[in-house]
């Protein structure tokens, strides 16, 4: 299967929102202008399926209208796409901030969504101002070192990286790396055990109970042995990765392993029997039955298993940043927690927007990877 | 021939380049140093701003820890090079009172810094029997005695009264416990089936974090606390407290945070420990240069939140020279904070003695010691050595002045009588020293099955 032709058969399936019984239903007489300018026409659709694909799925009607097919139904689309969500947002930001001015705690009033605005722009601030140290940190050693290798040129001239500290936009990509380093762990070991586990009845019956014991540990109870054998067991002079983002990442595979090995084991059992029965008939060696096969068509299971696996890594590694002290946006919440500062709540409030956002994009990338590998309709 | 010729060149040179190491630079460059939020460990932040660790050659990380116990753990896993440790720590560690290990300091960080806070329900019921002065105000030192009416109703109706400070060895418990003893009040032993300390205890006091402590007092979880700054003044902003009683009151200039590393690190790293002593010192000289002139900046930059991160007025309040006990009650109170005078950053074996002797008096050493047990203890941990020869090396390149340092201290204060109870201490002669106190153990007494035992 050539993956041009996957992405064809994407196309059909990447759009069950559209208004299917509307359009054909009613065939516009401007609609009739399509054939007209069919290069345009082709790149306007091919935008709307990339748009939709990436999750901008409610520009599509806004296309729709501009082409004249059927206003009352686009805008309908266009209202649920776009109107009640934002209005949603509108009215949460109303009652927030008039909620949060009745609400007096220690350390003062809750902060409002101006409040919160204010620490955004602060912490970026704060980030550039880190930056201009960082450069002039870099200077004063380039100097230090010079007048070093003037007096003694067999000196050590190794450059020491900047010392100040993480800033808020440091620690969401320290965060974003652990996570996925993570991740990537965990889907390369749930992949292949789920697949056997679905293959073999035998795999199954001895992985199902480990699996069945494991899954419904909280991965924070990992946390100290995790902590532990890290500590004894990667004892390097020079380490390629700090301790903290071994063991964060340890964490976040012991916990988003098990919807992956229990999605992918599904998907694998469930592989249609007629399927099977070809490849019999067809005398398709093992190999060949399960690259071209099973897991093509398990595909769809093994993805959604990965969503919801990121999913719960993402949350457990916030948790895991606040209990271990691991450099993140979890220690960031924990640090301003023991702050205290006047300002301290809307910067966790910014945090947990940051998190929020953040999580949603996750799940929305893993949502595009999904579509744009698999067909059919079971998705 | 040749060949020999060239290795025996190749020696040479690394004999020499070794030697180079050996003589000058640091053995370890690049550094992590953790770091409570507290305002004492401004020497750390100051020694970071001022670029005064670049100057020795050293790019140090500072990195703020949860509690006392990651803070020791990290240092003995070397995930921390070195860091701010309570004066007990490396003591209770070299004991091995909760985890054991060869911690060493060679730098005392401050004098002073701590208070004890209770709860607005408990400073009402305090208030009335206090001795008011012609202000009105109550008058200072209030002894623990007064805190005996809240026990009273406590006991009435039927609640324990729980206190907090923020680790077993802590300076903040042994204070605590010394306040309160002093008043007549038993904080309760440690024996080795009792790690919590509460044997017979009139006050059940257990452990939280620094920064946390308001918030506990604040949830009703404690009734009163023994913290380091800005955590009381913080209680007073914030409402839901009153400092009482100052650790300056208890024991006048009183040992307080140490630099601590693992002997491990002090032995492979000589050059390096001095280097960071040297840093650490001159960022001290810094903090009570000009009478406090520099006080005011201090207390701005630990407000930033990558250091102590609470609000500049709440750590300004305490590390200017004042002290606010109740809400609008300021005093003066020069020698609340003490970074460097009276010899501060000396680490005196007497110091780690007057530890070492509350650790027993409390059960946490749970049977008698000669007093050579006490020196010896102190000696392997406590290293004046180092502080004097980073001092020297101070005094050589006119970074800081004879004149402010004891070169030819034996390790030993005079004995004082600078304690709430007037009792003197000699760190010659602890054991003589735990017969006077009123409370604790004595001689070779025991807790056994609740009771205490023995003579």
């Amino acid at each position: 299967m050539s993956s041009a032709s996957s992405v064809k058969a994407v196309d059909v399936a990447v759009l069950p929102e559209a208004p299917a019984a509307a359009t054909p239903a009613k065939p516009d007489v401007r609609a009739a202008g399509k054939p007209y300018f069919p290069r345009v026409n082709a790149f306007i659709d091919g935008t709307i399926r990339l748009l939709s694909l990436i999750g901008l799925g409610f520009l599509k009607p806004v296309v729709a209208i501009f082409r004249g097919e059927d206003p009352r139904a686009h805008m309908r689309q266009l209202w649920l796409d776009l109107g009640a969500p934002v209005l949603a947002m509108a009215a949460f930001l109303l009652v927030w901030s008039q909620v949060s001015q009745g609400i007096q705690t220690s350390l003062g009033q809750i902060p409002g969504p101006t409040a919160v605005w204010e620490q955004t722009k602060a912490l970026w601030a704060d980030h550039q101002v880190q930056r201009e140290k960082a450069v002039a940190f870099y200077e004063r050693q380039e100097k230090r070192n010079a007048e070093k290798l003037a007096e003694d040129p067999a000196a050590d001239m190794t450059v020491r990286k900047y010392t100040g500290k993480p800033t808020y936009i440091d620690q969401i990509f320290t965060s974003l790396k652990t996570v996925f380093a993570g991740f990537l762990l965990a889907t390369l070991l749930a992949v292949p055990i789920g697949i056997l586990c679905g293959v073999s009845k035998t795999f199954n019956a001895m992985f199902n109970p480990l699996i069945q014991l494991f899954k419904p540990v909280s991965p924070l109870a990992w946390l100290p042995i995790v902590t532990m054998i890290v500590s004894a067991a990667y004892v390097s002079a020079n380490p390629m990765f700090d301790k903290s983002f071994i063991n964060s990442a340890i964490t976040v595979t012991l916990c988003s392993l098990w919807p992956t090995v229990i999605n992918t084991a599904v998907g694998v059992g469930s592989i249609d029997r007629d399927l099977l029965n070809v490849a019999r008939v067809l005398r398709l060696s093992k190999t060949t039955q399960l690259t071209k096969l099973v897991f093509p068509s398990s595909l769809p299971y093994i993805f959604t298993g990965m969503r919801l696996s990121l999913g719960v890594g993402w949350m457990v590694l916030i948790a895991a940043e606040m209990l271990a002290q691991n450099p993140g946006l979890g220690k960031f919440v924990w640090d301003e927690f023991q702050n205290g500062s006047s300002e301290s709540l809307s910067r966790i409030m910014v945090a947990v927007f940051t998190i929020g956002i953040i999580g949603f994009l996750l799940d929305r990338v893993m949502l595009t990877l999904q579509s744009a590998f698999t067909y059919g309709p079971t998705r | 021939m040749r060949t020999r010729i060239g290795a025996s060149v190749i020696c040479a040179l690394f004999a020499f380049g070794q030697a180079i190491a050996a003589g000058k630079g640091p053995e370890k460059e690049q550094l992590k140093l953790g770091f409570i939020k507290l305002t004492d460990m401004a020497p750390l932040a100051i020694a970071y701003e001022k670029g005064y660790f670049e100057d020795e050659g050293l790019y140090v990380t500072l990195e703020p820890q949860a509690n006392w116990k990651v803070i020791l753990d990290r240092v003995i896993t070397g995930e921390l090079d070195g860091a701010h440790m309570l004066a007990g720590q490396p003591l209770g560690a070299s004991v091995g009172i909760g985890t054991k290990a060869d911690v060493v300091t060679g730098f005392s960080m401050d004098l002073n810094g701590n208070a004890i806070t209770v709860s607005n329900e408990v400073w009402a019921l305090m208030k009335a029997g206090l001795a008011v002065d012609e202000k009105g105000l109550p008058k200072h030192p209030i002894p623990a005695t007064a805190l005996k009416p809240a026990l009273e109703k406590f006991k009435v109706s039927g609640k324990p009264f729980k206190m907090a400070m923020v680790f077993p060895v802590s300076t903040h418990n042994y204070e605590l416990r010394y306040w309160l003893a002093a008043g007549g009040i038993n904080p309760g032993f440690y024996s080795p089936s009792d790690v919590t300390g509460q044997t017979r205890a009139d006050i059940l006091i257990s452990v939280t974090p620094p920064p946390q402590m308001p918030a506990t007092l604040e949830a009703g979880t404690i009734h009163g606390y023994s913290v380091g700054e800005p955590w009381n003044q913080q209680a007073i902003f914030k409402g839901v407290g009153v400092p009482v009683i100052t650790d300056y009151e208890i024991w006048k200039n009183n040992p307080e945070k140490v630099f601590g590393v693992t002997k491990a690190f002090a032995d492979k790293n000589p050059r390096t420990h001095i280097a960071l002593i040297k840093a650490l010192t001159r960022a001290a000289i810094w903090l009570d240069d000009k009478n406090g002139a520099n006080r005011k900046e201090a207390a701005q930059i630990l407000s930033r939140p990558e250091y102590v991160g609470a609000d500049y007025r709440v750590i300004a309040n305490s590390m200017t020279g004042t002290f606010e006990y109740g809400r609008g009650d300021k005093r003066a109170l020069p020698d609340f904070n003490v970074f460097f005078r009276y010899h501060a950053n000396y680490p005196f074996y007497s110091d780690a003695i007057w530890y070492l002797t509350q650790m027993r008096r409390w059960g946490q050493i749970p049977d008698g010691k000669p007093d050579a047990w006490y020196v010896d203890t102190a000696k392997k941990v406590y290293r004046p050595d180092v502080f004097v020869e980073a001092a020297k090396e101070l005094v050589a390149e006119k970074k800081a002045n004879a004149a402010d340092f004891d070169f030819m201290s034996d390790g030993f204060r005079a004995p004082t009588k600078d304690f709430i109870d007037g009792v003197e201490y000699d760190g010659r002669k602890p054991n003589a020293y735990i017969e006077k106190l009123a409370l604790g153990l004595k001689g070779q007494q025991k807790i056994e099955s609740g009771n205490v035992v023995g003579k």
